[in-house]
């Protein structure tokens, strides 16, 4: 099985009937997902995009047994959604909510620490795909990606899918394309998907998409300095940004003269890392 | 989203935490009836920016009438680029030492964390570079929430005088029960002074909310000050658009965040040479409306250092054709004589480009990579600073 998920996954959508979560459900099958329902409390036993819906999580794994679930409700709300998933058993919860409060994130990670079985993506990410088993769970528009070699792990969304449609235009297929979400407390950091890429057969060459703010990316380049085999490029976003002012992103903000671009560009330099300029740079560096 | 000193003060006060009894003055005669009836003051500018002291900002008055004078001063005067309309008159303190108390979100950690300095008074950042031995920290769980017995290893961490000990834990875990629920990213005393009279109090105080959390807290909306910003800024809050006003030449308009700072990236690469960078950072948000992008582009449009336009939208969610439409909405409502270079890739952006040759507007071009359209854009921008 690639990382994260396989043309077997049984993924349910929690918020299967708001607007964006339909739409999303819809591109999912449309993509070869295997969506086994949604959950939408008080509208059980309605369908959806030709999908059942369930009252509760529980309720929906227990009838399908679904072992993924993608969380497509609004953000002050998020938080409960994501317990109702870990409580349920779900082993890779997708969240792409957004804006999900940070306190609720530094709860629902110390949650996460006492039920080491589920795995948190997101939130505020676009979620994962994998081309050769045509399965994605998120919103990554399948048409950009194509089944190759190179792992893309990404903060951020459209700029992901800019660097796999360059990747893909150039001849360079996906193995996985994960974005891990451009919030301050990831559910699943850098260094847990570089691990996953460095031990995963079907990658042989690796594409970090970084951005200021933080300093993940300078952890995961301490992490590939010592740990990894694997060739990497990379591009740190928001190099012209000044500091003490928040870029779209939660997470991204230069605060106390740490997390600017250059520092996490050094960084990765230093570890090895060829680093780009400019993001359609990246596939002739991994030539 | 920043708190002023005076709001915070009041917040920390709702909680029991010690502050000066001052009120604030937008005119010299307030600040003086202020002053009537605490003796000696302190008269400071409630701006949201630090260096207040050293840029004049903060001035001491031991009369109604100087106050009066100070106030004159201080009100509209620029600090950092920002205007003082508003000046807080507090009891001036007697004090004998400045402590720092603060709790900050640590990312890592994923948890927030107390911090306590015996040097108050100064900056954490600088203390933390110059004598870090003197910062005390302490992780808070934040289910559990901060324990007793952790403000007891602070206060003995920074070595406080024993008889404050009590004094001293009441206000760190009434600041703990602050942060939480103002749901914010920052929350600091800085100083925590005790006084001649041995009392522990907070005399100035920060706080910074964390955006993520306003949809719950409406409370705070009505604390914003929209005079802090630009104007655009305000405005494209309003119309639901994330925009910040950079000081280059090239307005930008993407969506999604990441994809938004590439594209400043690229400005800047191709254009530092000839002095030319982004003018804003703007994030269109995902399934862009044509009413969207026309307010987006009269938001890009207010600031008169733009001289040209760069749109470079990745269609998922969005569409391309939907966006050319507004596109050419906008332009016919505005008619910018500025050029303005367009790179749509994704669902439905060769319709979307059609449309645009289509238009037949001169001074909108189409530019096929982000590299392209960077370099197109910074050529325009040359061409119109000459």
């Amino acid at each position: 099985m690639a990382i994260f998920g396989s043309k077997d996954t049984k993924v349910i959508v929690q918020g299967i009937t708001g607007r964006e979560g339909r739409f999303q459900t819809r591109l999912m099958i449309e993509y070869g997902t295997r969506v086994v329902g949604g959950v939408r409390a008080g509208k059980g036993g309605e369908w959806v995009e030709g999908v059942p819906v369930f009252d509760t999580v529980k309720g929906a794994v227990d009838a399908t047994g679904a072992d993924t679930s993608i969380i497509y409700v609004p953000g002050p709300g998020a938080a409960d959604a994501m317990y109702e998933a870990i409580d349920a058993g779900i082993r890779l919860v997708v969240c792409i909510s957004d804006p999900v409060p940070i306190m609720d994130m530094m709860k629902v990670s110390a949650y996460l620490k006492q039920h080491p079985e589920t795995r948190l993506i997101g939130p505020n990410c676009p979620g994962f795909l994998t081309p050769s088993d045509r399965v994605k769970v998120g919103i990554i528009p399948g048409y950009v990606a194509t089944p190759g070699p190179v792992g893309v792990v990404s903060k951020s969304g459209t700029l992901t899918y800019e660097v796999i449609y360059a990747l893909t235009q150039a001849g360079l297929g996906q193995s996985t394309c994960i974005g891990i979400g451009g919030d301050p407390i990831p559910g699943t950091n850098f260094i847990e998907v570089l691990e996953m890429f460095e031990s995963d057969p079907e990658t042989e060459k690796v594409v970090l998409i970084g951005e200021i703010g933080g300093r993940a990316e300078i952890d995961a380049a301490a992490y590939i300095k010592s740990r990894m085999t694997k060739p990497v490029a990379a591009f740190i976003a928001g190099r012209s940004a000044p500091p003490g002012t928040r870029m779209g992103h939660a997470g991204a903000i230069v605060e106390g003269g740490e997390g600017s671009a250059e520092d996490k560009m050094n960084a990765l330099r230093e570890a090895g890392v060829r680093v780009a300029d400019n993001p359609e740079q990246i596939p002739s560096l991994l030539k | 989203m920043n708190l002023h000193e005076y709001q915070t003060k009041q917040r920390f006060a709702e909680y029991g935490i010690p502050v000066p009894m001052g009120s604030t003055a937008t005119t010299p005669d307030e600040a003086a009836e202020i002053a009537r009836t605490l003796g000696t003051v302190v008269v400071k500018a409630q701006v949201l920016s630090g260096g207040r002291g050293k840029a004049g900002g903060v001035k001491l008055a031991s009369t109604p009438e100087e106050a009066r004078e100070v106030a004159n001063q201080i009100l509209g005067m620029e600090i950092k680029g920002l205007t003082v309309h508003r000046v807080l008159v507090d009891p001036a303190a007697h004090i004998e030492k400045e402590i720092y108390l603060g709790i900050v979100n640590d990312r890592s950690a994923a948890k927030p964390v107390l911090i306590a300095s015996s040097e108050g008074g100064v900056e954490i950042e600088i203390v933390a570079k110059e004598n870090p031995k003197a910062i005390v920290r302490e992780h808070i769980d934040p289910v559990l929430g901060l324990h007793h017995y952790q403000t007891m290893n602070v206060a003995s961490g920074i070595n406080l005088p024993r008889e404050h000990w009590n004094a001293f834990s009441s206000i760190a875990l009434k600041l703990w029960e602050c942060y939480l629920d103002s749901d914010a990213t920052l929350a600091e005393i800085n100083p925590l002074v005790i006084t001649a009279e041995n009392q522990l109090i907070a005399l100035d105080g920060k706080m910074v909310i964390d955006d993520n959390a306003l949809l719950r807290h409406p409370e705070f909306e009505a604390l914003r000050d929209t005079t802090a910003e630009p104007e655009a800024e305000t405005r494209a809050r309003e119309a639901g658009i994330a925009y910040v006003k950079l000081n280059g030449q090239i307005g930008c308009m993407v969506n999604g965040a990441g994809l938004a700072m590439a594209t400043m990236d690229m400005v800047k690469l191709y254009g530092e040479a000839d002095g030319i960078g982004p003018a804003n950072f703007l994030d269109i948000g995902g399934g862009a409306q044509a009413d969207r992008v026309a307010a987006a582009l009269r938001i890009i449009l207010s600031d008169p250092n733009v001289k040209a336009v760069l749109f470079n939208i990745f269609g998922g969610i969005t569409r391309g054709d939907e966006v050319a439409r507004g596109l050419l909405t906008a332009y016919n409502e505005i008619k910018p004589d500025v050029a303005m270079v367009i790179r749509l890739v994704g669902t439905n952006a060769e319709e979307g480009m059609e449309l645009i040759s289509n238009s037949g507007i001169p001074n909108l071009t189409g530019a096929s990579t982000l590299t392209e359209a960077a370099r197109m854009a910074v050529a325009a921008a040359k061409e119109g600073m000459q």
